[in-house]
C-alpha cells in the first residue's frame, strides 16, 4: 500500500458530452475493431510469416515435387492437364491458404470476445453495434487472408509454378473464397455456446476432407461420382477450378466461371446476414 | 503419526530464507505453530506470505536456514508431508473437466486412499461444503463462494493435520465469506491447525489465535489480535474527512490531539482513547470535518502502524 | 460428522510406506491415478470428438492412396515385390497419426491443464510425485493412441492394405512410438508460455510429417539430406511400421525399436526434472 502525497494526481475532466462525438464511433466502429484484431495479430507477427513462407515451401517440396515426380515416373511428365504437377496444384493451395487464412482469424477471435475474455460486450458497451464488431474481425481477417495468399504466390513464383501476371487475379480468387467460406464460419462461431470440442469436429469433418477431396490433388472427375458432390458444395473447389482456368488457361465454360464467382458472392451474402443477426442478438441478450 | 517427541510443535521455521535470484522473498524468518492453532500470516501483496506458505505445503523448495514440518524435512520428504496436508489455494485450482462429487473423488485417490472410505468421506463433505445437491454439477456451474467452499472440502478429504489456506475469502460476497468462517471454525473446533494468510483484517481477527505481520519478507509483529492491537495502537479512532485537498495542511493543525495521527490521501486517523473527545477537540478548534466517525482500534490501524510508509511519529 | 476418525493415518500410513525408498522424493506409486481422472473427464466430455480421432489419417489415406495412388505406378516393397500405392502409405499414415495423438496429448492438453487448469498444481500439493504426473499423463496418452490405432487397423486392414499378419504388431509399435513422442513432448510443452509459442511445435512436426518417407522412399533425396531425415524420430517410426505391415523384417527394426526405447527413457527423465523444477522449486 503506498500512501503518496506529494505527487499531483489530479485529473482533467472535460466530460463525455463535449469529449465524445457519437457519430464517429456510428461510422468508423468496424474500423475501430479491426485496428483492434490487428494489433492483437501483430503481436504474433513472426509465427504468421513464419508460417505464411513456411507452410507453403513444405508442402510445395514435399508434395508438389515429390509426389509430382512419382505421377512424372508413372505417367511421363505433364500428364494431368498437360501441365507440370506442381503447376497443377498451385491454384488449389492458393484456395486452401485463403480459407484457412481467413477462418483462422474469424474462429477463435469470436469465441474469444464471446466466451473467454467477453471483449464483444466490452465494445458493445461503447457506441460500437454487434454488426460493426463483426464486419470488424471480418475486415481483420480479410486483411490477414490476403497476406497469406500474397505469401503463399510469391513461394509458388519462385517454384515457377505460376506466372507473375496472374497474381492478381489468383489473390482475388482466393480471397474471395476466403471471404465467402469465412462469413459463415463468423456467423457459425458466434452461435456456438463454448468449444467443447465443436472446432475439432468441423476441422476433421468439414474442413480436412473439403481441403483433401475437392479436386486439390488430382482433378476430381477421378474422384468416384458418388464423392464428387463434395467438391461441387466446397468453396475450395469453385476457387481451385476458376484458379486454375486463370492460372494456366484449363479449358472452361463459361457458365461455370459464372458459376464460380456467384458461389462466393452467395456465401458471402448468407453468412454476413446471418452473422449480423447472430451478433446483435448474443450481445443484447 | 508424527514422532511423539515433538507432537506439539507442527511447523517450526528456524532463519527461513527463499531467494529468487537476488530478490529475498522471505528474509530470514523464524516462527512455530502449535497443535490445534489457528495461526494467522498477515501482510501487503509481496510480503512473502504466499512464498512461506508455499514452503509449508513442501512445493517450494526453501534456500536457506530450517523448516521443520511435522518433525520432516519438506526439502526431502515433499510426499510424506503432503500427505499431512490439506491445500486451499489462493486461486480455486478444481478440476474443471470433473464434476463436483468427481473432484472430491480424484483428489483423495491423488493420496492413495481407497475408493470404499472415499464414498463415505465424500457424502461428510458434501454436507460439510453444503454441496449435496450441488454434486453432480460442473465446477463452472458453481458460484464463487461454493466453488471456494469445494475446494475447502477438497482439503480435507485426507483429514489433514495442518489446513493451509491462502486468503480464503478474497473476492467473496460478504454472505459468502460468513458461511465460510463458519465452516473454518468448526475445523477449528475439530482440532485441526489453521494456517491462514489473509489481507482482511477483519478476517484475521475472526479466525486466528495467533497473527504474524509481514512485510518485506521479514516478521514485523507477532501475537494475539488483541495483544497486537493493544501493543501498536490506541482504544479508538477518530475518521475525520476534510476533502482531497486540505487533509494535510489540516493535520498541521491539529497536531497534539490524541495520541498519534495518520494521514492518509482521503482522510486522517486520529488514535485516541477517547475519539468524541478528540473530535470535540479538533471541532473547538474550528475545524469542521466533511464527515467524521469514531471507532474501535483493529487489526487495519496495527497493520498501518507496521507497513504504512506514512507513518507520521 | 466426523472429520477425525480413525482412518485419519490412511493417506499417512500410504506416503510412509514408500518414504524410505529411492526416488520417494518424486514418486509415490499412483500415476494410475491420473489414468482414473483421465476416465472421469472422458464421460463429461463431447464424445464424438474423441471417437472421431483416428478419421483424419483415414481422410489423408482416401486422398493420396486411393486417389492421387491412381496416378502412381510401380511402387515396391523393400523386395522388389509390386503393392499398391495405398499399402505404401498406410503404415507411415499409422506411424504419423501416432505421433500426432501423442505429440497433441502431451503438448495442448498438458499445455491447457498446467497453465489453465492449473490441475498439476493441484495433484502436486497431495502426496502424488512429479514422476506420478508425467508417467500418468504419458499414459493416458498412450491408451487414447492405442484405440486409434486400432481404429485405423480395423479400417485398412479392412481395405486389404495389410498384406500380413506381423501388421498386428504394427499396434504396440504405434504405441512404442507414441510414447516416445509423449515423454519429450511434455517435458517441451512445459517450456513454453502462450499459444503462439505451441503453434511452433508444428512448424517441427509439419516438415517431419512430409518428408520421412511419408509418401515416397527417401531416394530421391541428395545423400546427405537422406542421412538427416534418417536420425528424425518420424523415419525411425514409419520404417519400423511398414515393416510389420508388409511382413518384411530385418534386424534394423530393432535398432529402430531401440532408437525409442532410448526416447522414452530420455524423455521421461528430462520431463520429471522440468516439472519439479517448475511446480517444486
Amino acid at each position: 500500500m503506498s500512501l503518496d502525497l506529494s505527487s499531483e494526481n489530479r485529473m482533467t475532466w472535460v466530460g463525455a458530452k463535449t469529449l465524445v462525438d457519437p457519430q464517429v464511433s456510428i461510422k468508423r466502429g468496424a474500423l475501430f475493431v479491426a485496428e483492434n484484431r490487428i494489433r492483437n495479430m501483430l503481436k504474433w507477427w513472426t509465427s504468421i510469416i513464419a508460417f505464411g513462407l513456411g507452410n507453403p515451401t513444405l508442402y510445395l517440396l514435399s508434395i508438389g515435387i515429390g509426389i509430382g515426380s512419382l505421377v512424372d515416373n508413372s505417367l511421363g511428365p505433364n500428364a494431368i492437364d498437360h501441365v507440370s504437377y506442381l503447376t497443377f496444384l498451385a491454384p488449389a493451395l492458393l484456395a486452401t491458404a485463403g480459407i484457412q487464412g481467413a477462418m483462422d482469424e474469424v474462429t477463435w477471435p469470436t469465441l474469444e470476445g464471446f466466451v473467454w475474455d467477453r471483449t464483444f460486450f466490452s465494445m458493445n458497451a461503447t457506441a460500437i453495434t454487434g454488426k460493426q464488431i463483426a464486419n470488424g474481425v471480418m475486415i481483420a481477417a480479410m486483411v490477414r487472408c490476403v497476406l497469406q495468399v500474397f505469401m503463399y504466390e510469391l513461394c509458388l513464383l519462385a517454384f515457377g509454378a505460376i506466372s507473375w501476371q496472374s497474381i492478381p487475379i489468383l489473390l482475388l480468387v482466393a480471397s474471395s473464397a476466403g471471404l465467402g467460406f469465412s462469413s459463415i464460419m463468423l456467423a457459425f462461431s458466434a452461435s456456438i455456446k463454448d468449444d467443447d470440442g465443436v472446432f475439432a469436429l468441423v476441422g476433421r469433418f468439414i474442413i480436412t476432407p473439403m481441403f483433401m477431396f475437392s479436386g486439390t490433388f488430382y482433378p476430381i472427375t477421378s474422384m468416384p461420382i458418388y464423392l464428387q458432390w463434395i467438391g461441387w458444395i466446397s468453396p475450395q473447389w469453385h476457387a481451385t477450378n476458376l484458379g486454375r482456368a486463370l492460372s494456366y488457361g484449363m479449358p472452361i465454360e463459361s457458365w461455370l466461371v459464372i458459376l464460380h464467382w456467384a458461389v462466393f458472392l452467395i456465401m458471402t451474402i448468407i453468412g454476413f446476414s446471418w452473422a449480423h443477426r447472430v451478433f446483435t442478438k448474443r450481445l443484447e441478450a | 503419526m508424527a514422532k511423539k517427541t515433538d507432537a506439539e510443535a507442527m511447523i517450526v521455521a528456524t532463519n527461513l530464507t527463499k531467494t529468487y535470484g537476488e530478490f529475498k522473498a522471505v528474509d530470514g524468518i523464524n516462527f512455530t505453530v502449535r497443535k490445534g492453532e489457528s495461526f494467522g500470516l498477515l501482510g501487503p501483496n509481496g510480503a512473502g506470505k504466499s512464498t512461506t506458505m508455499k514452503m509449508i505445503a513442501a512445493t517450494s523448495q526453501r534456500t536457506g536456514g530450517e523448516l521443520l514440518i511435522l518433525g520432516k524435512d519438506p526439502n526431502t520428504s515433499g510426499p510424506e508431508i503432503r500427505a499431512h496436508l490439506g491445500v486451499v489455494p489462493q486461486q480455486d485450482n478444481l478440476d474443471r473437466e470433473l464434476k463436483v462429487w468427481e473432484n472430491l473423488m480424484i483428489y483423495g485417490r491423488y493420496f492413495g486412499l481407497s475408493r470404499k472410505f472415499l464414498k463415505g468421506k465424500i457424502e461428510e463433505l458434501l454436507e460439510f461444503a453444503q454441496l449435496v445437491d450441488k454434486r453432480n454439477n460442473k465446477t463452472e456451474e458453481l458460484s464463487g463462494g461454493m466453488k471456494r467452499r469445494l475446494t475447502i472440502a477438497r482439503g480435507l478429504v485426507n483429514e489433514p493435520e495442518i489446513l493451509m489456506l491462502d486468503e480464503p475469502t478474497t473476492g467473496l460476497d460478504p454472505q459468502a465469506r460468513h458461511i465460510l468462517w463458519d465452516r473454518l471454525f468448526r475445523l477449528k473446533e475439530l482440532g485441526v491447525t489453521l494456517v491462514i494468510t489473509t489481507h482482511y483484517m477483519d478476517e484475521a481477527e475472526q479466525l486466528c489465535d495467533r497473527l504474524m505481520v509481514m512485510d518485506k519478507g521479514k516478521i514485523m509483529a507477532e501475537g494475539s489480535p488483541s495483544e497486537l492491537i493493544k501493543k501498536y495502537s490506541s482504544k479508538e479512532v477518530l475518521e475525520v474527512r476534510f476533502g482531497s485537498d486540505n487533509n494535510a495542511s489540516v493535520a498541521e493543525q491539529i497536531a497534539g490531539i490524541g495520541e498519534r495521527l495518520e494521514i492518509l490521501p482521503d482522510r486522517i486517523l486520529v488514535y485516541a482513547e477517547n475519539g468524541e473527545k478528540a473530535l470535540e477537540a479538533i471541532v473547538k478548534k474550528g475545524l469542521h470535518p466533511v464527515t467524521s466517525l469514531v471507532r474501535r482500534s483493529s487489526l487495519e490501524d496495527v497493520f498501518l502502524r507496521l507497513t504504512g510508509r506514512t507513518l507520521v511519529d | 460428522m466426523s472429520l477425525i476418525n480413525t482412518t485419519v493415518d490412511t493417506a499417512i500410513a500410504i506416503a510412509e510406506k514408500r518414504a524410505m525408498r529411492r526416488g520417494s522424493g518424486v514418486y509415490s506409486g499412483r500415476s494410475r491415478v491420473v489414468l482414473e481422472r483421465g476416465f472421469y473427464a472422458l464421460k463429461s466430455s463431447t464424445w464424438m470428438v474423441v471417437a472421431s480421432g483416428f478419421v483424419e489419417p483415414v481422410f489423408y489415406l482416401l486422398a493420396f492412396g486411393y486417389g492421387i495412388g491412381q496416378f502412381i505406378s510401380g511402387t515396391t516393397d523393400g523386395n522388389g515385390n509390386p503393392i499398391t500405392y495405398a499399402q505404401f502409405i498406410a503404415p507411415a499414415l499409422l506411424a504419423t497419426s501416432a505421433m500426432n495423438g501423442a505429440i497433441y496429448d502431451s503438448t495442448w492438453n498438458v499445455f491447457f491443464k498446467m497453465h489453465f487448469g492449473k490441475i498439476y498444481n493441484g495433484m502436486l500439493s497431495t502426496s502424488m510425485g512429479t514422476l506420478d504426473v508425467a508417467l500418468g499423463e504419458i499414459s493416458w496418452a498412450l491408451l487414447r493412441g492405442l484405440a486409434y490405432a486400432i481404429g485405423f487397423m480395423a479400417v485398412v486392414g479392412s481395405m486389404g492394405l495389410i498384406p500380413s499378419w506381423w501388421g498386428l504388431l504394427a499396434i504396440p509399435a504405434a504405441v512404442l512410438i507414441a510414447f516416445g513422442f509423449a515423454s519429450i513432448g511434455m517435458g517441451v510443452t512445459s517450456y513454453l508460455k502462450n499459444h503462439q509459442q505451441m503453434q511452433w511445435i508444428q512448424l517441427v512436426m509439419l516438415p517431419m510429417f512430409l518428408f520421412s518417407g511419408t509418401f515416397y522412399p527417401l531416394t530421391i533425396y541428395p545423400v546427405a539430406v537422406q542421412y538427416f531425415i534418417q536420425a528424425l524420430p518420424l523415419w525411425q517410426a514409419i520404417q519400423l511400421v511398414r515393416g510389420l505391415t508388409l511382413g518384411i523384417l530385418d534386424w534394423a527394426m530393432l535398432g529402430h525399436a531401440l532408437y525409442f526405447v532410448a526416447m522414452i527413457i530420455g524423455g521421461l527423465f528430462f520431463t520429471t526434472r522440468r516439472l519439479t523444477a517448475l511446480f517444486l522449486r
